[in-house]
C-alpha cells in the first residue's frame, strides 16, 4: 500500500546539544489531517523535536520538509510565511506578558492581517469561546493559571487558522475537567478546521484516546510507532513500559550519569 | 603562564565574537527601522516608556546640578568682578558638556536598564520564541520601536536637561546672589553660538543615544535566559554604556571644541 505524501517528513534526523546526542537518524511521517502524537520519556527531546520542525533548530544532520518545502533551506521569508500556517502551542504558554488575553489572541490577527477592529473583536471571542475562556478575556497572563494560560495559548495558536498546529503539552496542568475538553477540543478542531496535529504529550491515555498514529521516542531514536491500539498490543519491551507505565524496563529515568558508587567516591569538583 | 595566556586570549576572543554579533544585530535593528514608519503607534508607545518616564529624573537633575553651576560659577567669577558672565559658564557648561552627558548617565540608568531587563525576560520567558513562531520578527516588533524611542528621546531630554539647568542657574545666580538679571541673559544670548555649541551639544546626546540604546537592547537580546542572565544583563548596560558615554564624550569633544 503507499501511502499519501505526508504534510511533514523528518529523514534520518540527527540534532546534538554540546556532546550529548538528542536526536540519532529519526524518521517520522506526519499524515495530513490526521492527530500524530509524538510520546517519549522526559528530556529524549520532544520539544526540541517541535523546533526542529518549526526551523528554530538547526539539524546536525538530515532534513525537515513541511507540506513540500525543505525548512532549513528556506529563505528568512520563505520560513515566515510558511509558519503563518503552523500554530504551535508552547510548553510555557509564552503568552506576552504586557498584553491581556484578548490582544494575546488578537496579536498575531492584527500582526499578518488588516482586518477591521469588528472583525478581529469578533474572530478573537470565537476563538476564545472554543477554549472556554471568553469571559477571561480582559485578564493578564500573570492572573491566568497554567492551565489557562495553556488554553490562551492555544486560542492564540489557531486564530490564524494554521494548516498544522503543534502541542507542546497541552495536557499537563489541566484539572480532569478541563483536560477532558481539551483533548475534545484538539480532536474537534482537527476534523472541524481540516488541520492536521501533532500532540507531544506524556498523557498516555488521553493521547491515545484521539491520537490515528503515535511514535514513541527514546534515547535519540524512534522506539515504536503505530497506531494506538497497535502500540497497545506491541511486546517491544520500550513501548510496554511507555504506555504502561512500568518502573522496570529499557527506558532510563535518569539522566545519563556516571555509576552512582563511582560519583558518590569521586573527589569534589573543587 | 601559558595557561594565563590562553586565558587572555580566550577572554579577547569571546570580546571580538560579542562585538561582531552585536554589530550584525545593529544592522539587522536598523534594517527594521525604516518600516516603522507605516506603524508609529509602535514608537509613540515606546517613546512613552523610555522617554517620557525619564522625564522626572532628568528635570530634578538637571535643576540641581544648574544650582550648583550657578554657586560654584558665582564664587570663581565674583573674584575677578566678572560675575556678569554667570549666564554665559552656566549655559556652555550645560549645553556643551553637563546635558547630554548627564543625561545620557541618567537615561542608562533609568531606561537603558529597564529596556535590557524588559527585553531579557521576554527571552527568558520564551516570548521572543513564540513571536518567531508566529512569524513576527521580534527585531522588528519588539527591539526596533525600542531602539527608535531611544533614539528620539535622548536628545530631548538633553534639551530638557540644559534647559531646566539654565533656569537653575538662574534661580541661585540672579533669585539668591543678587547677579544683574539684563546681564545674565545677554550676554548668555550673545556667546552662545547656535551652531558651535548648541547643534554640537544636540549631536553628542544623538550619539549617546543611539549608543546607549543599542547596547541596552542588545543585553537584552544577547542575555542568557534565566534570572540571573538578566540580572547581569541589566547590570552591564548601566556599566558599558555609562563607560560608553563617558569615552565618547572624550573623542566628540576633541573632534568639535578642538
Ligand atoms: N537550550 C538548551 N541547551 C542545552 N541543552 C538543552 C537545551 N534545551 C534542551 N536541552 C537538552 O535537550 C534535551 C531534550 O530537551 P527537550 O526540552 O526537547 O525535552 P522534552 O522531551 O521536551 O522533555 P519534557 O517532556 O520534559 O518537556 C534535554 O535533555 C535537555 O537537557
Ligand atoms: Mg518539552
Amino acid at each position: 500500500m503507499t501511502r499519501p505524501k505526508p504534510l511533514v517528513a523528518v529523514k534520518d534526523l540527527n540534532f546534538r546539544r554540546g556532546d550529548r546526542l538528542i536526536f540519532d537518524g529519526v524518521d517520522i511521517e506526519i499524515q495530513r489531517g490526521k492527530i500524530t502524537a509524538i510520546m517519549g520519556p522526559s528530556g529524549t527531546g520532544k520539544t526540541t523535536l517541535l523546533k526542529l520542525i518549526a526551523g528554530q533548530l538547526r539539524p546536525d544532520a538530515g532534513f525537515v520538509s513541511v507540506d513540500g518545502l525543505e525548512v532549513h533551506s528556506l529563505s528568512r521569508e520563505q520560513l515566515f510565511l510558511l509558519r503563518r500556517r503552523m500554530g504551535m502551542l508552547f510548553q510555557s504558554g509564552a503568552l506576552l506578558t504586557d498584553l491581556d488575553v484578548f490582544e494575546n489572541v488578537a496579536f498575531p490577527v492584527r500582526e499578518h492581517t488588516d482586518l477591521t477592529e469588528s472583525m478581529i473583536r469578533n474572530l478573537v471571542l470565537m476563538k476564545l469561546e472554543a477554549v472556554g475562556l471568553r469571559g477571561a478575556s480582559h485578564l493578564y497572563p500573570r492572573e491566568l493559571s497554567g492551565g489557562m494560560a495553556r488554553r490562551v495559548a492555544l486560542a492564540r495558536a489557531i486564530a490564524l487558522d494554521p494548516m498544522m498546529v503543534m502541542y507542546d503539552e497541552p495536557f499537563s496542568g489541566q484539572d480532569p475537567i478541563s483536560m477532558g475538553v481539551l483533548v475534545q477540543l484538539i480532536h474537534r478542531l482537527n476534523d472541524a478546521l481540516n488541520l492536521t496535529s501533532i500532540i507531544v504529550s506524556h498523557d498516555v491515555p488521553e493521547t491515545a484516546s484521539i491520537a490515528d498514529y503515535i511514535y514513541v521516542l527514546s534515547e535519540g531514536k524512534v522506539v515504536g510507532e503505530g497506531t494506538p491500539e497497535e502500540l497497545g498490543r506491541s511486546r517491544s519491551e520500550w513501548v510496554m513500559q511507555f504506555m504502561h507505565g512500568l518502573a522496570d524496563g529499557p527506558v532510563p529515568f535518569h539522566y545519563p550519569a556516571p555509576e552512582f558508587f563511582d560519583d558518590l567516591m569521586a573527589e569534589p569538583l573543587r | 603562564m601559558i595557561e594565563v595566556l590562553r586565558r587572555f586570549g580566550r577572554t579577547g576572543l569571546r570580546f571580538f565574537e560579542r562585538l561582531g554579533r552585536g554589530n550584525i544585530f545593529f544592522l539587522h535593528v536598523l534594517a527594521g527601522v525604516p518600516a516603522l514608519v507605516l506603524r508609529p503607534t509602535l514608537v509613540i508607545a515606546q517613546t512613552w516608556s523610555v522617554g517620557v518616564r525619564s522625564l522626572i529624573i532628568t528635570v530634578v537633575s538637571g535643576t540641581f546640578v544648574g544650582m550648583v553651576l550657578g554657586l560654584q560659577g558665582y564664587n570663581t567669577l565674583v573674584d575677578f568682578g566678572a560675575e556678569e558672565s554667570l549666564g554665559v559658564v552656566v549655559a556652555l557648561s550645560l549645553v556643551r558638556e553637563l546635558g547630554p552627558v548627564v543625561s545620557a548617565l541618567l537615561f542608562a540608568g533609568r531606561a537603558g536598564s529597564a529596556l535590557t531587563a524588559e527585553i531579557g525576560l521576554m527571552k527568558a520567558t520564551e516570548q521572543l520564541d513564540g513571536m518567531e513562531m508566529m512569524a513576527v520578527d521580534p527585531l522588528r516588533r519588539v527591539v526596533a520601536p525600542r531602539f527608535m524611542a531611544g533614539v528620539i528621546s535622548m536628545p530631548l531630554l538633553a534639551a530638557m536637561f540644559s534647559a531646566v539647568g539654565v533656569l537653575g542657574g538662574y534661580f541661585v545666580g540672579v533669585g539668591l546672589l543678587g547677579v544683574d538679571e539684563g546681564a545674565f541673559w545677554s550676554q548668555m544670548q550673545s556667546k552662545v553660538d547656535v551652531y558651535e555649541d548648541i547643534l554640537n551639544g544636540v549631536i553628542k546626546s544623538l550619539v549617546f543615544g543611539v549608543v546607549v540604546t543599542w547596547i541596552a537592547v542588545f543585553e537584552g537580546y544577547d542575555t542568557v535566559p534565566t534570572s540571573e542572565g538578566v540580572s547581569a544583563a541589566t547590570t552591564r548596560t548601566v556599566v558599558h554604556s555609562s563607560l560608553a558615554v563617558l569615552g565618547l564624550d572624550f573623542v566628540l569633544t576633541a573632534l568639535m571644541f578642538n
